[in-house]
Order: structure tokens, then C-alpha cells, then sequence
């Protein structure tokens, strides 16, 4: 059992509170950083996903899970992102550069995207970032001049002022070196004003409003904020696939990303990265079951989507908190140990009651 | 009269939009829950009218009763083993376990060997029939449409007119534990609101079958949905018909006087329109929390 | 007598048909504990949602410090030094109770967003100076157990605790609170009555009050306004507003006369 004795504010305020959290990071990070060398190229090129994938949970995080904002056209801004990138690195753009506009148009797109979240709330805005979903997809199909539509796009690698990122291995720590980045910020804002003001927001809007926070400013910065970093997942996407075309950034592909954040635990930055490694671990582990189901069972088409639905499902009615949740009840029960009770987590039987009032 | 060769067709796939969004006001305003899988529920619904028509041979009426009994039962079977555990859970959680629910349904669909990644016709009697009146030549399908949902309002109304059901559900909706302090059976009103909320889908499903044809992924016109409960606002039956005629004819004016792509957004921009115009929709209902 | 803190002229709203708060006047001098009372639906909370800007006045003015509180929108309220506690309870529940006072300190902020983000030393050095002043009110309050403790699991009583503590957090000149009491036991009430004195006489803060409790209003409230269906039926000290005819009819009614 660990009793953490606090002598200083600064030790609250710190991101890794205890020794033992820190020496796990710390050899978290040893791993990240020895894996081109101790895994396969394939898993190199997975790894990488995982970062990409956990950058946009890290976005819609801060927005849904933080703020409270749900949003189910978010791939729009991983395409908004990833055809910047693609378009302006083949005019020869280098990649911080490119990168930095792509974040720049996402963020923009976030603004617009937010601007129903001033006026409506709930569902409705829920409705308005589908809406926006499908004409922004709808935009990237028609506009074929600088899209290239249906037929797609073609994307060359990474070009940092001459230096092409040829290798999975330079690629890889491009990557991971991003996410670890964006989550910085992310911790950064949330252990600040501005990150307990979206909390404030996703909590009790009224009583944000009367502690001063200017709603309309930080439901806008939130949405933009979390474009952006969906924006840059969306440039290194574009680098990783090398081809784009629009129908990677359907709705349903914005769905699937609220389904990775839900599974990965919403409100937790852990629960962006779990998730993230979830959704890419998923479909290969389907695929690989497929073979041992009946013949006949239409193979992984329908497979695919049945499983997601279930484990979903499965999650929300079991463990709520998901991954994220199943592994901080782990890890309590083993700093408790032996003293871990059963109900500890036990979550209170609550019943509906409306929100709204005539 | 070409205006009105399109006003009627849009009208006729306006009322299946309708008919769709109807299912899930109806559970959004009994439990305050989204529904994202209604437009599943419409694919079941055909398959199931697919299933007894096809394969049984039975006439298009029956099947479509078939279809209709079959989803209510699946329905309140969602509702029992599926939303009934989580219900006081944050209003996220529920809408992804529909989204979930969703994702089964399409998945299952698609599984079943053989069958689930075709397209099918559902065969329907009146289909390729015309009728002519003053010069006017419409399409029988659209007229079918039009008039079965004008019946299945009217069944409804009166449910909820003229039966304590309405009341109940507004009740159980706005406080559940007062409710059930009042004697009211939440888990029964719950799982009978599913039920019809399927019914309803399960003869938009019919309906639409003509028209797209019965395959798996025929749900996602459930997306169109939202707008149209959005446009009509989200708590008021009617408005749920009247946001989905709205959005059925903006789309079959769109398709032919504007260019291409605009059709299938014309849905989205309208709501959001609406939204900046009107948030809470034609007949909605002003959200306020009383502090 | 000092130029008052808070003036109300005529304040008046009406919702569709209903006159909630009908030509309201009274002011609040610095310094005084000022209750409103009377029976539910009398239109207390309504004056407060008023004040808060959470509502939008048909008729009336409001003057705070010599500011024209209308004018200013419903965020800027705090930063002129008005805090508030709601009578349901507006906690963020998925907050720790540190975080909410934290938060409800938000209008002293010294950084701006893109200095949070980056985390610069300006940042932790403000973090530091926000976690010593809402210590002190854990002090005050002795919330020290709860501290780390997220509010949704807590008990009634300490929520209402943590209510007023965040109130206090943002550092008001004027502290609205509705219904302190409400749902307390005995003892907990007994807590309040200190805590309002102590905010009163140490902390300098003026409160303007909602109550039921008739003996909490007595014990602290240096004058009382009793409201009726919207409109004020009568002013003064304590012992005067409780001896007022009218105000006895308001709650009790009036007996029938043969």
C-alpha cells in the first residue's frame, strides 16, 4: 500500500504525483523508445497508428468528454486535416509548416462547426455536428479540383526542409513524439483555469456562467482546440496512408471514433490511447477469429460490426468507465491489497430525471 | 405539374423520414433517450416483411402486419435486455449503447450466410401502378405511402388522446422515481413504447422497401432522421411528421433544381438553418433548467 | 448611512402571464446581513436569478457599487464581485471539491490559455497563489477531509457546505445565498449561523440572503424584506417584518371573520 504524505502544493500541481508513477512512465517511455528495435516492421507501423488514432481521441476527448461537447461529425476534421496536409505538401510545403496550416484549418472548421454549441445544447448540438459531418464529406467529394473526389488522392512522405522521413522508423518517432506532445498539452490544460473551466462547462453550465466563465469564448476555444489536434492526427494520417479519399471520413468513421473514446474510458487521457490501440487491435483479431467461425457466416463483413456493437454495448452495461475503468480497478486492487473491498466502485442505482422544463 | 410530380414524391419519402423520426421522438420523449438505432429497426422491419412475403408467400398486407408484430416484440425486447439495465446512466451512455444496438443489427443482417450481403425486392402489389387523376400521373407507391402514414397518425393520436398512455409516458419521462411512487409501471410503459416505436419503424421499412430495396445497410437513411425530429423539435410528435415532410420535399427540389451532391446534403443544411433560426425546431419545446 | 452596495429600483419580470417579480426595491448597505424571506413562489430565487443576469428583467434597475448590473452580462457578474449559491445545488459533480473552488476562483486568473497550454512558471506560480487562497476557505469551512473527495459521492449536508465555500473562493464583496439551510439538521444549521456571522464580521462580505428558517433569519440578519406573489409586502429589522400583519397573513392566512 502507498500513503502519499504531501508537504508541498507543487506536489498536486506536478503531472507524475509519486516515484512509483514515475518510474513507470519512465519505463514506458524507455519502451517507446527501443521498440523499432524490438518489434517487428508491422508493429512499427501499428504503434504508429496508435498514436495517430490516439491524437483524435485526445481531441474528441477534450471536447466531449472535458467539455461535454458530443460530436459525432468529428472525422470531418481528420479529413479537413489530412487533405490540407496531402495538398500542400505536394506544392513542396515542409512538413512543419503544412502541418501547422492543416492544424490551423481544422481549428477553423472547429470554430465553425461550434458555432451552433452557443445557442443549442444536448442532442441538438449533437444533430448540428452530423449535420456538419456530412457536408463536409460532401465537400471533400464535390470539390475534385484540389481533393481529387472519389478517384482520391496520392500522398508522398513526410518532408521536413529536405530531409525526407523515408523510413517506418523515422516516421514512427515522428509520431509518437507528436502524441506525446499533444498530450502534454492536454494534461497541462487540464491541471489549469482553462481546462477546469470545460470541465466546468461539461458539469454545470449555469454555475460556470456565475463564476465568471464566458461560455460562448470557451465552448468556441474547445471546439477548436480539439479540431486542431484532430487536425494534425489528420496530417500524419495522410502521411501514413499515403492515399486518401473521402469515404475514410464518413460519419461512420466519426462514430467509430466516439465508440473509441467511449471504450477507451471518456474522461480519461489513458482511456484516448486504450482506445485508440483498441480500435486498431480489433478489426485484426476479428479477421483472425473469422476463420473459426462456421463457413458461410459471411465471413468478416458482418463479423466486423457485430463485435463492435457488442463489446460496446457490453462495456456500458459492465464497466461503464471502460478500459480505462477496468484497469484503475486493477491497479487499486493491487495497491490495496489485501484490503480491496468488492463494492468499492459500486455505482449508485440513480433514475431518470429530466433536464428539461417547460 | 412537373412541381407537383416532385412535391408528391417528395412528400411520399418525406413521410417515411417522418415515420422514422416519429420512432425515436416517441422514445426520446418517454425516457429522454436517442435512439440511434431506429433506422436499424426499419431494416428489420422490412427483412421481416422480406421474410414472410418472400420466403412464406404470404400476401403484402399480412406481411406487413407479420412485420409490424414481429419488431414490436423485438422492440421491447431491446428495451428489456438492453436500455432497462442502463437507464440512469448519463444520457451519452445511452445513446451509445443504441449506436451499439445498431451496430449488432447491421452486423447480424450481414452474417447470416448466403443471405445477409444481398439486396432484395420486397415484392409489393401496387408497385409500377399509376393512377391518373386530371392530367396528373402518380406513381400508386407514393400514394400508398402518403395514406399509411396519415393512418398509422391517426392510430396514434388517438393512443395517446384518449388513453392514460400519453400521460404516463410524459410523467415517467420528466421524473421516474415520482413516477413510480405514483404507480405508475416505468419498466412496463418503457418496454411498450420500444414496441411501438419499432411498429412504427418496422412499417417505414415496408414502405421504403420499393423504393431502396431490402439490404443490410438500409438503415442509414435513419441518419436523415435526426434532422427532420430536429426540425419539427425534438419532443413533439407531430413536428417529427412535419420536419420529415420538410426535409423529404427540400430534398426532391433539391435533387432536380440544383446540382448534384446537393440533394444529399440538402437534409443537413436545413437543420442547421433551423437551428440558428429556430433551435428548438418548429414545435419544440424551450429547454430551460430551473435553478 | 454609506452609499448602499447593491440598489434595486422597480425590479420587475414576468414569464408568459405570470407577474414573478413585480416593482422590487430595496438596497443592501455594505457590510449587513440583508434576508429575503417569504412563501415559496414568492419570488426570492427569482430576484437572485435576477441579480445573477440568468434572467432578463421586464421593468427595473439594478446598481451594484455604482455599476449598472444590466448592462453587464451574466459572466461578467462575478468578476464584479458578486457570488451566489443556487438552492438546488449547482455543484460540477465530476469535479473534486478542490477543483470546485478552484474554479470558482476563475476570475482571478492571471494567464491567459496559450500560457496554461505551454504550462510556463507564470502558470504554476498562479496555480500556487489560486491553491493558497481557497485553502484558507477549506479552513474556514473545514472541508480538509473532503478535499480530494469528488463531489458526487458526498453527503448532503457537505455539499452544501461545498456550496458556499466555492461562493467564497471567487473572493465576492457580495454574497447571494439561497436557502443555506435548506435540508440541514440542527447542528448543521447551528455551522451556517457561525459562518455567516464569521463572513460577516471577519471576512468584511455583505450577504443578501434567501431563508425559511425563521430562527437562522433572526439570529443573523441585521434586516429583513418578506415578498409575496412577486411583490414586497413589507421591510425592517427582523422583530419588526415577523410582527408585520400582513406578513403573518401571507404564511399563515388570515382568519375568517364569522
Amino acid at each position: 500500500m502507498r500513503f502519499l504524505f504531501k508537504t508541498d502544493y507543487d506536489q498536486d500541481i506536478a503531472l507524475l504525483r509519486h516515484a512509483g508513477q514515475r518510474f513507470w512512465y519512465a519505463l514506458l517511455g524507455l519502451a517507446l523508445i527501443a521498440a523499432p528495435w524490438t518489434v517487428s516492421e508491422y508493429q512499427l507501423a501499428q504503434l504508429s497508428l496508435v498514436a495517430i488514432y490516439g491524437i483524435v481521441g485526445l481531441g474528441l476527448m477534450l471536447l466531449t468528454g472535458f467539455t461535454g461537447l458530443v460530436s459525432i461529425g468529428h472525422a470531418a476534421f481528420l479529413g479537413v486535416g489530412a487533405y490540407a496536409e496531402a495538398v500542400l505538401s505536394a506544392r513542396g510545403w515542409p512538413f512543419p509548416v503544412s502541418a501547422a496550416a492543416a492544424i490551423g484549418l481544422s481549428a477553423a472548421t472547429g470554430v465553425i462547426v461550434g458555432l451552433p454549441a452557443l445557442r443549442v445544447r444536448g442532442i441538438y448540438l449533437a444533430i448540428a455536428t452530423l449535420a456538419f459531418g456530412f457536408i463536409v464529406e460532401e465537400v471533400l467529394t464535390r470539390w475534385e479540383a484540389v481533393t481529387g473526389g472519389n478517384s482520391g488522392l496520392s500522398v508522398g512522405r513526410v518532408e521536413i526542409f529536405g530531409w525526407t522521413l523515408g523510413s517506418a522508423t523515422e516516421f514512427y518517432f515522428l509520431c509518437v513524439g507528436l502524441a506525446a506532445l499533444c498530450t502534454l498539452v492536454l494534461l497541462n490544460l487540464l491541471r489549469s483555469p482553462t481546462g477546469r473551466a470545460f470541465v466546468a462547462i461539461r458539469d454545470s453550465e449555469i454555475s460556470a456562467q456565475g463564476m465568471g466563465i464566458h461560455l460562448a469564448a470557451y465552448k468556441t476555444l474547445s471546439f477548436a482546440m480539439s479540431a486542431g489536434l484532430t487536425g494534425l492526427a489528420g496530417a500524419l494520417y495522410a502521411h501514413n496512408l499515403r492515399f486518401l479519399s473521402p469515404d475514410q471520413f464518413t460519419v461512420l468513421q466519426s462514430v467509430e471514433l466516439l465508440m473509441m473514446v467511449f471504450v477507451g474510458g471518456v474522461g480519461s487521457v489513458h482511456g484516448a490511447f486504450l482506445g485508440a490501440a483498441f480500435i486498431i487491435v480489433l478489426p485484426q483479431l476479428i479477421s483472425a477469429l473469422a476463420p473459426l467461425l462456421p463457413a458461410g457466416l459471411g465471413g468478416a463483413t458482418g463479423l466486423q460490426p457485430t463485435v463492435f456493437g457488442l463489446i460496446l454495448i457490453g462495456f456500458i452495461l459492465f464497466e461503464p468507465m471502460g478500459l480505462y475503468g477496468w484497469w484503475f480497478k486493477v491497479r487499486t486492487y493491487l495497491e490495496l491489497f489485501p484490503f480491496y473491498r468488492r463494492g468499492m466502485f459500486r455505482r449508485q442505482k440513480a433514475f431518470q430525471k429530466s433536464e428539461r422544463l417547460r | 405539374m412537373l412541381a407537383l410530380q416532385l412535391l408528391i414524391s417528395g412528400l411520399s419519402q418525406g413521410c417515411i423520414y417522418g415515420l422514422i423520426a416519429l420512432g425515436f421522438v416517441l422514445i426520446y420523449k418517454a425516457t429522454e433517450t436517442v435512439n440511434f438505432a431506429q433506422g436499424e429497426l426499419m431494416m428489420l422491419g422490412a427483412f421481416a416483411g422480406l421474410v414472410a412475403s418472400a420466403w412464406f408467400g404470404l400476401p403484402y398486407w399480412v406481411a406487413l402486419l407479420l412485420a409490424v408484430l414481429v419488431m414490436v416484440v423485438l422492440g421491447m425486447a431491446v428495451e428489456r435486455l438492453v436500455l432497462r439495465p442502463i437507464l440512469g446512466q448519463p444520457a451519452f451512455a445511452i445513446v451509445m449503447v443504441t449506436i451499439g444496438v445498431g451496430y449488432v443489427a447491421r452486423g447480424l443482417v450481414t452474417m447470416v450466410p448466403g443471405v445477409g450481403t444481398e439486396t432484395y425486392t420486397l415484392p409489393t402489389p401496387f408497385k409500377d401502378e399509376l393512377v391518373r387523376a386530371g392530367g396528373l400521373i402518380i406513381s400508386a407507391e407514393h400514394l400508398v405511402v402518403i395514406g399509411a402514414t396519415v393512418v398509422l397518425c391517426l392510430l396514434l393520436f388517438g393512443l395517446f388522446r384518449f388513453t392514460r398512455i400519453g400521460v404516463a409516458m410524459q410523467a415517467a419521462s420528466q421524473n421516474q422515481l415520482a413516477a413510480y411512487y405514483m404507480g405508475i409501471p416505468v419498466k412496463r410503459l418503457n418496454g411498450l413504447i420500444w414496441g411501438i416505436s419499432a411498429a412504427v419503424a418496422a412499417v417505414a421499412g415496408v414502405l421504403l422497401a420499393p423504393i431502396t430495396f431490402v439490404h443490410a445497410n438500409m438503415g442509414f437513411i435513419g441518419l436523415k432522421a435526426f434532422p427532420a425530429a430536429v426540425i419539427g423539435g425534438f419532443g413533439s410528435l407531430p413536428g417529427a411528421i412535419l420536419g420529415g415532410l420538410v426535409i423529404g420535399l427540400v430534398e426532391s427540389l433539391a435533387g432536380f433544381y440544383l446540382p448534384e451532391g446537393f440533394k444529399d446534403i440538402a437534409a443537413y443544411v436545413v437543420v442547421l438553418l433551423m437551428l440558428v433560426i429556430k433551435p428548438n425546431g418548429l414545435f419544440g419545446e424551450t429547454m430551460r433548467k430551473k435553478v | 448611512m454609506s452609499a448602499p452596495l447593491l440598489e434595486v429600483r422597480g425590479l420587475s419580470v414576468r414569464f408568459g402571464g405570470v407577474r414573478a417579480v413585480s416593482e422590487v426595491s430595496f438596497s443592501v448597505q455594505p457590510g449587513e446581513v440583508f434576508t429575503l424571506i417569504g412563501p415559496n413562489g414568492a419570488g426570492k430565487t427569482t430576484v437572485f436569478n435576477l441579480i445573477s443576469r440568468i434572467y432578463q428583467p421586464t421593468g427595473g434597475s439594478i446598481v451594484f457599487q455604482g455599476t449598472d448590473l444590466l448592462a453587464a452580462p451574466a459572466h461578467r457578474v462575478a468578476a464584479l464581485g458578486i457570488a451566489r449559491t443556487f438552492q438546488n445545488i449547482e455543484l460540477f459533480e465530476q469535479a473534486s471539491v478542490l477543483q470546485n473552488l478552484l474554479i470558482g476562483r476563475h476570475t482571478h486568473r492571471r494567464t491567459a490559455f496559450w500560457q496554461d497550454v505551454l504550462f510556463l512558471p507564470a502558470v504554476r506560480h498562479a496555480e500556487r497563489a489560486l491553491r493558497e487562497h481557497v485553502e484558507q476557505v477549506i479552513e474556514l469551512l473545514e472541508l480538509q477531509h473532503y478535499r480530494d473527495s469528488l463531489v458526487a459521492g458526498l453527503p448532503y449536508g457537505v455539499r452544501k457546505v461545498v456550496e458556499l465555500a466555492r461562493a467564497l473562493a471567487s473572493g465576492p464583496r457580495l454574497l447571494l445565498l439561497d436557502e443555506p439551510s435548506s435540508g440541514l439538521n440542527v447542528e448543521e444549521t447551528e455551522d451556517i449561523a457561525f459562518w455567516i456571522q464569521d463572513i460577516q464580521r471577519d471576512l468584511g462580505i455583505t450577504v443578501l440572503m434567501v431563508e425559511h428558517d425563521m430562527s437562522l433569519v433572526s439570529r443573523v440578519s441585521t434586516r429583513v424584506l418578506a415578498m409575496n406573489q412577486g411583490e414586497v409586502i413589507a421591510q425592517g429589522t427582523p422583530a419588526q417584518v415577523q410582527s408585520d400583519p400582513a406578513v403573518i397573513e401571507a404564511y399563515l392566512g388570515r382568519t375568517e371573520t364569522p
